[in-house]
């Protein structure tokens, strides 16, 4: 009898710690190759609590300085609920503008949640959230889904987003690949057939190609088939798949014939178990490498992208939304997107000027009536 | 009278070869140890690992501190009171709820075919993947109820996940009270209401406790329900109303180990520690409570 309660106890111990243990595998596993980068990449040794601490402020400032808001007195008194849902890969940005917002707005209560940008706007659209984070614009079923629901939306880009292409650093011939390349080696077709890199050019080794990329539910999946495949999720399946970037980038940094692609802030931050393979987008030989500068100008296609959020038109109207969204927009913000913390590129000055200028006259819908584009630049918005 | 030396029957099946067969009891038990051995011994690398990683992120300032995109200044003051607010309700729902259902089954319910299908659905319930939960709880609470992504909303999806633990747990807790208690009390013309209260739930409540605890464990540690739901990541601050939003210990782990800064990894080693912590506490409480129970019976 006792025995008997003694089995069902272990049992259900058994299934608490599990869950625990699962959660330590994710970390000891994703961290403890990490661990050498945070010396040499990051080069603050941002890896123990004492060295960040000391660091924190500094960092912040030295990618240039947000000025102060010219509204302080008036954020101060706003009270009120800001409910945002999106994207995770436009969630760093917003959280960390939530951050610095609530620094002079205390009782504005944000939160932000990650339910990937369909997900998002399926809640959007339903009225359940007041600001949508998206790392694409609003496709056209959105559209519909929200007007049917009445839902106005103000469409707001706030960022660029780059996709590094990776190899590993003892690889000395795939430093640069064209647009071409990379659809052989990525197109639904070359499933178990393109298995080698002299494949995708004679001139590379005859050596196995070892491939890594975001899994199917991200945006960042969705956007690379697109701009490299010419469509939305048509990608082989032969490859390493795995939501959480930091897998794979262990994996590009644990194998000489290993070919991945990401978000460019995982690469910036792992720069040295890694190395940039340069894209050369119309096969003419200008192979550029993704860089503030290149993504911000537009040069580095067609693997840069814009990041948006989509404000409901009724609560644009409410104060808080409004202020936040302005401060969002303004120079109180924008010099810390590309941060290290926050890890992305801006826009120019004079695109947030204009976009900011649209939102305060409440123009609504979108300027992206297709959908995603690729290579889309926000000249329209100017 | 001659004596029969026929060997028994089966005599030739049997082997006498008694030092090969004491060789495959050692082998047995050298596996068994080693079994053991790379179980702990995995585990033990995976708990260092992380308080290694994660003790030295563990000061006041974790405490006190929302998240932050400044690992330094990131804390986990509000997926601990997210925790603290969700099992709180989670417990007050599934525990009367668990508790009354186990005593129906157990002392009440007729003995015909609608009981054991019951009986039988209860224990597959406790086997459904947490996702299921979270499905069944963004439909009812989140969008029929309206409760929205509240604190609510997940303690009733949590309490559903673990209330046939809670069931399982009381009704074996009631089976081993023993029959002669009961006895004694009707034999002294207690009603079965008097019975159970005065004698039954006493003598199981440890036994009770203990279930309940370790399925509040249970719910501790999960993500995917809340996920489903539509938990929320960046929350600085904490819910003052049981409708308020509110993000809890896993998912602001599962959150910063996907950052790409490293300094974050261990950030979340810090909070694995935490959540550790919590629920060794909660088990060592659980056993405490059982040797009681087993000290009392016995003495």
């Amino acid at each position: 009898m006792f025995q008997f309660t003694r089995l069902g106890r272990a049992k259900q111990l058994g299934i608490g710690l599990t869950v625990v243990l699962a959660a330590t595998l994710t970390v000891a596993c994703g961290g403890s190759t990490a661990t050498p980068a945070s010396t040499s990449a990051a080069g603050t040794g941002t890896g123990t609590p004492a060295a960040a601490k000391a660091t924190a402020t500094p960092a912040a400032a030295a990618a240039g300085k947000p000025v102060e808001p010219a509204n302080k007195a008036d954020l101060a008194k706003l009270k009120g609920d800001i409910i945002i849902d999106g994207s995770s890969t436009v969630y760093p940005v917003t959280a960390a503008a939530a951050e610095e917002f609530r620094k002079h707005a205390k009782d504005v209560r944000i939160s932000v949640g990650v339910s990937g940008t369909g997900g998002g706007f399926k809640k959007f659209c339903a009225g359940e959230t007041a600001i949508q984070d998206a790392s694409r614009p609003i496709d056209p079923a959105e559209v519909a889904a929200c007007q049917a629901k009445g839902i106005e939306y103000i469409e707001v880009p706030v960022a660029f987003d780059g996709l590094a292409v990776v190899i590993n650093p003892k690889n000395t011939w795939a430093a640069c690949m064209t647009k071409a390349e990379l659809k052989k080696l990525w197109e639904p077709e070359a499933q178990g057939k393109i298995t080698r890199w002299n494949q995708i050019r004679p001139s590379f080794p005859d050596q196995p190609i070892k491939l890594y990329g975001p899994g199917t539910d991200s945006g960042t999946f969705d956007y690379f088939t697109q701009a490299i495949n010419g469509k939305e999720k048509a990608s082989r399946g032969d490859f390493q798949a795995s939501e959480d970037d930091n897998v794979l980038v262990q994996g590009v940094s644990g194998d000489t014939n290993a070919l991945g692609y990401f978000g460019l802030a995982y690469y910036t931050e792992n720069k040295a178990k890694l190395q940039l393979a340069k894209v050369d987008d119309k096969g003419d030989g200008k192979c550029i490498e993704p860089s503030i500068e290149t993504v911000k100008n537009g040069s580095y296609q067609p693997l840069s992208r814009p990041i948006f959020i989509y404000v409901k038109k009724s609560e644009a109207a409410n104060p808080a939304v409004k202020a936040f969204v302005e401060f969002y927009l303004s120079k109180s913000f924008t010099p810390l997107v590309q941060t290290r913390e926050v890890g992305y590129i801006a826009l120019e000055d004079k695109t947030y000027t204009a976009i900011a200028k649209r939102f305060a006259t409440g123009t609504v819908g979108t300027l992206f009536p297709k959908g995603a584009e690729v290579g889309a630049t926000l000249d329209r918005y100017n | 009278m001659a004596v029969d030396v026929r060997p028994l029957p089966g005599a030739d099946l049997f082997d006498q070869r008694l030092s090969y067969r004491k060789k495959q009891g050692n082998i047995l038990m050298v596996m068994g140890v080693a079994s053991i051995l790379i179980g702990l011994g995995v585990l033990a690398i995976l708990v260092v690992d992380i308080l290694i990683r994660g003790l030295p992120w563990i000061d006041a300032q974790f405490f006190t501190s929302f998240d932050s995109r400044f690992a330094a200044n990131a804390g986990v003051k509000a997926a601990v009171a997210g925790t603290a607010y969700m099992m709180f309700f989670t417990i007050l729902v599934a525990l009367p709820l668990g508790v009354m259902a186990a005593l129906y089954l157990e002392e009440y319910a007729p003995d015909h075919w609608i009981t054991s299908f019951i009986q039988i659905n209860i224990s597959n319930l406790a086997g459904v993947p947490s996702i299921v939960y979270g499905l069944l709880g963004l439909t009812v609470f989140v969008r029929f109820l309206e409760l929205g992504r509240s604190v609510l909303a997940g303690s009733f999806t949590m309490a559903l996940l673990v209330l046939p633990i809670i069931v399982v747990a009381t009704q074996e807790a009631l089976r081993a009270v023993p029959s002669g208690v009961r006895d004694a009390s009707y034999g002294v013309g207690a009603t079965k209401w008097q019975t159970i209260w005065h004698h039954v739930l006493p003598h199981a409540l440890p036994g009770i406790l203990t279930g309940n605890i370790l399925a509040a464990s249970r719910a501790i540690g999960e993500t995917a329900p809340l996920i489903t739901i539509g938990a929320l990541t960046f929350v600085p601050f904490v819910p003052n109303s049981p409708l308020d939003r509110f993000t809890v210990l896993p998912i602001q782990i599962f959150n910063w180990t996907s950052k790409p800064q490293t300094e974050f990894h261990a950030l979340a080693a810090a909070a694995i520690v935490i959540l550790l912590a919590v629920l060794l506490l909660m088990n060592s409480l659980a056993i405490v409570l059982r040797n009681r129970a087993v000290r009392r019976r016995a003495g």
